[in-house]
C-alpha cells in the first residue's frame, strides 16, 4: 500500500512582484526518494522552507500525511526532519549536548533520547565525535552532525537542502547510502546540483526551473531520455549516407567530423549488429560503435532551456 | 516544550565562561555593597541617638544592595539578552528551532524564560545573603521579600525589552547597545520629568515602580505595570519572528 506523505499544491511565494516559487504541485509517496534539481536561485530552497513551515507560501498549501502545514503546524512539523541549506549548528555545544537537545526538542521521550541520539550518530558516522564541540569539527562532520539532527526522531519525511556539500568524496558515498536507506522507511526530499547524485539515489526527479516545475517523473523516465535512440559509429572509410539507411533499423544519419556518425534508429530495434557486420564485409573501417548518452547535463539544459523558449 | 527550550538557552550561557563571569561578577558587587552596608551600619547607628533616626539592619543593609541592583543590572541584562536570538540568526540557526514541533510562543517564552532562570540565580543569591543576617538578627522578611520580588520583576522587564530588542537585529552589539539606551531611557525619564511628578510620561518609568516595592509597598498597579510591560515585549518578539515567517 502506497501512502502519501508529502502533498504540496499550488505552491506560490512571492518576493514583492517576484515569483521565488510559481504554482508548485506535487505528491510524495511513502518510501521515495524526490530528487529536487535546479539552477542556482531556481527556488528549490524556498520551496524547501514553505514545505517544512520556515516560510509561509503566498499561496496553496503542504500537508504532511495528511496534516495541513497552515493548520496544525505544531503536528505536520513533528513529522519532519529538515537540514536546511546551512546546517544549523549551536557551535558551542557538543555533538552530544546537540544531538541531545535535537531530540528533546522533537519531542523524543526521555527514556529513548540516550538510544536516539546513538543511532543518529551511528547512522551518521559520527560515533567517535560524541564528545568533541561542534566548532572544532571539520565541514563534512558538521553536515553530518546537521543530518543526524534531521533524522533523530525517525520522521516520516526528511528534506535535506544540498546535504552533500563540502564533503570528500567517500563522506559523499557514505551519505549517499545513508540517503537511500532512509528512502526504504522514509520518505526522503532532497536538493541538489550535482545530476549524477540524482540518478544514483532518487526513484523520482522534479526539476524546477525560475520557480515552475518543468519535469516531474520517475528516474526512468529522465534516464530514457538520456540514453535516446541513437549509435555514435565511427568509421575510417564511411560510405555514402544511403548506404547506411538501407540498413534495418536506421532512421536517420548525422556526420559529427572526425569520421563519427550519429546514427538515430526505431526504438527498440538497436541495428548495431547489422551495421557492425555490414562494416566489416563493406571494409568501412569500424574503429568505434557505442550508444550515444546525452548526458544528465545536457538533458537538464534541455529541459531548463525549453522553458526559457517558451517563456 | 518552553523548559526544553529554557534548558538549552542555559546551556548556552554556561557553556560559554560569559554566563559565569557575568555571575561572579554580579555577586562580587553585590557583596561588596552588601558589607559595606554591614560595615556602616553599626558607624551610622551608633552615631544615631534619637529613635526615629535609628532604621532596621534590613533596611539600612537591604537598601545598599537593592538600592545598587537595578543600576548594576542595567549593564548585565543587555550583556545577556543580546544573543538570545540575535545569534541564532546570525548562526542561521532559526531554522532548527521553526522546524522543530514548537509554536513562536514556546520558542520565545522559553528563551525568556532561560535567560530568567539564570537572573534568578543571581537575584537567588541576594536573596541568601540578605536572609543570612538573620543569624545575628531579627530581620524583617516582609521588607526583603518585596524587595526581592520586585527586583525580580524589574529583571524580568529588562529581559523582555532586551529579547525583543535582539530578534530585530542580526548583530548582537547593537542589540546590547539598543537594549542598554532603552533601559537607561526607561530610568531617565523620572529624572528628566522631576518638576512634574503627575506627567503621565513618567508613569512609564521603570523605577518608579520600582521604588514602592523597594520601600517594602506591594501596590497591585505596580505588579500589573511590570507584568504588561512584560507581556508588551514577548508579544512583539513573537509577532517579530512571525514577520519572519511571513515575509522571509
Amino acid at each position: 500500500m502506497t501512502t502519501i506523505t508529502v502533498e504540496a499544491s499550488e505552491l506560490t511565494r512571492k518576493y514583492g512582484g517576484r515569483a521565488a516559487v510559481n504554482d508548485v504541485s506535487f505528491t510524495l509517496n511513502k518510501g521515495e526518494v524526490l530528487g529536487f534539481l535546479g539552477p542556482n536561485g531556481a527556488g528549490k530552497s524556498t520551496t524547501m522552507k514553505m514545505l517544512t513551515g520556515n516560510l509561509a507560501p503566498s499561496n496553496g498549501s503542504v500537508k504532511i500525511c495528511g496534516i495541513d502545514m497552515m493548520e496544525r503546524p505544531k503536528d505536520a512539523k513533528a513529522l519532519i526532519g529538515y537540514l536546511p541549506e546551512q546546517p544549523p549548528l549551536y557551535r558551542e555545544l557538543t555533538v552530544d549536548e546537540f544531538l541531545t537537545i535535537a531530540a528533546r526538542l522533537h519531542r523524543v521521550s526521555r527514556q529513548h533520547i540516550k538510544k536516539a541520539v546513538d543511532v543518529a550518530k551511528q547512522r551518521c558516522g559520527l560515533t567517535e565525535m560524541g564528545k568533541r564541540l561542534i566548532e572544532n569539527l571539520s565541514k563534512g562532520y558538521q553536515q553530518r552532525v546537521g543530518i543526524a539532527q534531521a533524522i533523530i526522531h525517525n520522521p516520516m519525511v526528511v528534506i535535506l537542502d544540498e546535504p552533500t556539500v563540502g564533503l570528500d568524496p567517500i563522506q559523499i558515498r557514505d551519505i549517499r547510502a545513508l540517503i537511500k536507506e532512509l528512502g526504504g522507511e522514509h520518505s526522503v526530499i532532497l536538493s541538489t546540483h550535482i545530476l549524477p547524485e540524482v540518478e544514483m539515489v532518487c526513484d523520482r526527479v522534479q526539476i524546477i526551473h525560475k520557480g515552475s516545475l518543468v519535469f516531474n517523473g520517475g528516474i526512468d523516465v529522465l534516464k530514457q531520455q538520456r540514453h535516446g535512440n541513437r549509435l555514435l559509429l565511427g568509421l575510417r572509410q564511411p560510405p555514402a549516407h544511403d548506404a547506411l539507411l538501407s540498413i534495418p533499423g536506421v532512421e536517420s544519419v548525422e556526420a559529427l567530423g572526425d569520421n563519427l556518425l550519429r546514427i538515430h534508429h526505431t526504438p527498440g530495434a538497436t541495428p548495431s549488429e547489422a551495421l557492425v557486420q555490414a562494416a566489416v564485409s563493406q571494409n568501412w573501417g569500424l574503429f568505434q560503435i557505442n550508444p550515444d548518452q546525452t548526458s544528465l547535463e545536457e538533458v537538464f539544459v534541455q529541459l531548463t532551456f525549453q522553458e526559457a523558449v517558451a517563456a | 516544550m518552553i523548559v526544553n527550550i529554557a534548558r538549552k538557552e542555559l546551556k548556552g550561557l554556561f557553556s560559554s565562561p560569559m554566563g559565569w563571569v557575568i555571575l561572579a561578577l554580579l555577586q562580587f558587587v553585590f557583596a561588596t555593597f552588601f558589607l559595606m552596608g554591614v560595615d556602616q551600619y553599626f558607624l551610622t547607628m551608633s552615631g544615631s541617638i534619637r529613635p526615629d533616626q535609628r532604621i532596621g539592619v534590613t533596611e539600612f543593609v537591604g537598601g545598599s544592595v537593592f538600592g545598587i541592583a537595578p543600576f548594576i543590572m542595567l549593564f548585565a541584562v543587555p550583556l545577556l539578552s543580546m544573543r538570545l536570538i540575535s545569534e541564532e540568526r546570525r548562526q542561521q540557526t532559526l531554522p532548527f528551532l521553526f522546524s522543530a514541533p514548537l509554536s513562536l510562543t514556546e520558542i520565545v517564552l522559553g528563551k525568556f524564560l532561560g535567560l530568567l532562570v539564570f537572573l534568578g540565580v543571581s537575584v537567588l543569591l541576594i536573596g541568601v545573603m540578605v536572609f543570612s543576617l538573620n543569624l545575628w538578627a531579627d530581620i524583617d522578611f516582609g521588607y526583603a521579600l518585596s524587595n526581592l520580588l520586585g527586583l525580580f520583576l524589574l529583571l524580568a522587564s529588562y529581559c523582555a525589552l532586551g529579547t525583543y530588542v535582539s530578534s530585530t537585529t542580526q548583530q548582537p552589539v547593537v542589540a546590547a547597545i539598543i537594549t542598554f539606551v532603552a533601559l537607561l531611557a526607561l530610568q531617565l525619564i523620572e529624572y528628566f520629568l522631576a518638576g512634574d511628578p503627575s506627567n503621565t510620561v513618567a508613569t512609564l518609568s521603570l523605577m518608579r515602580h520600582f521604588e514602592p516595592l523597594s520601600r517594602g509597598l506591594l501596590d497591585t498597579r505596580d505588579i500589573a505595570y511590570f507584568l504588561l510591560f512584560i507581556i508588551t515585549f514577548l508579544t512583539l518578539t513573537i509577532r517579530r519572528l512571525d514577520a519572519d515567517r511571513l515575509r522571509g
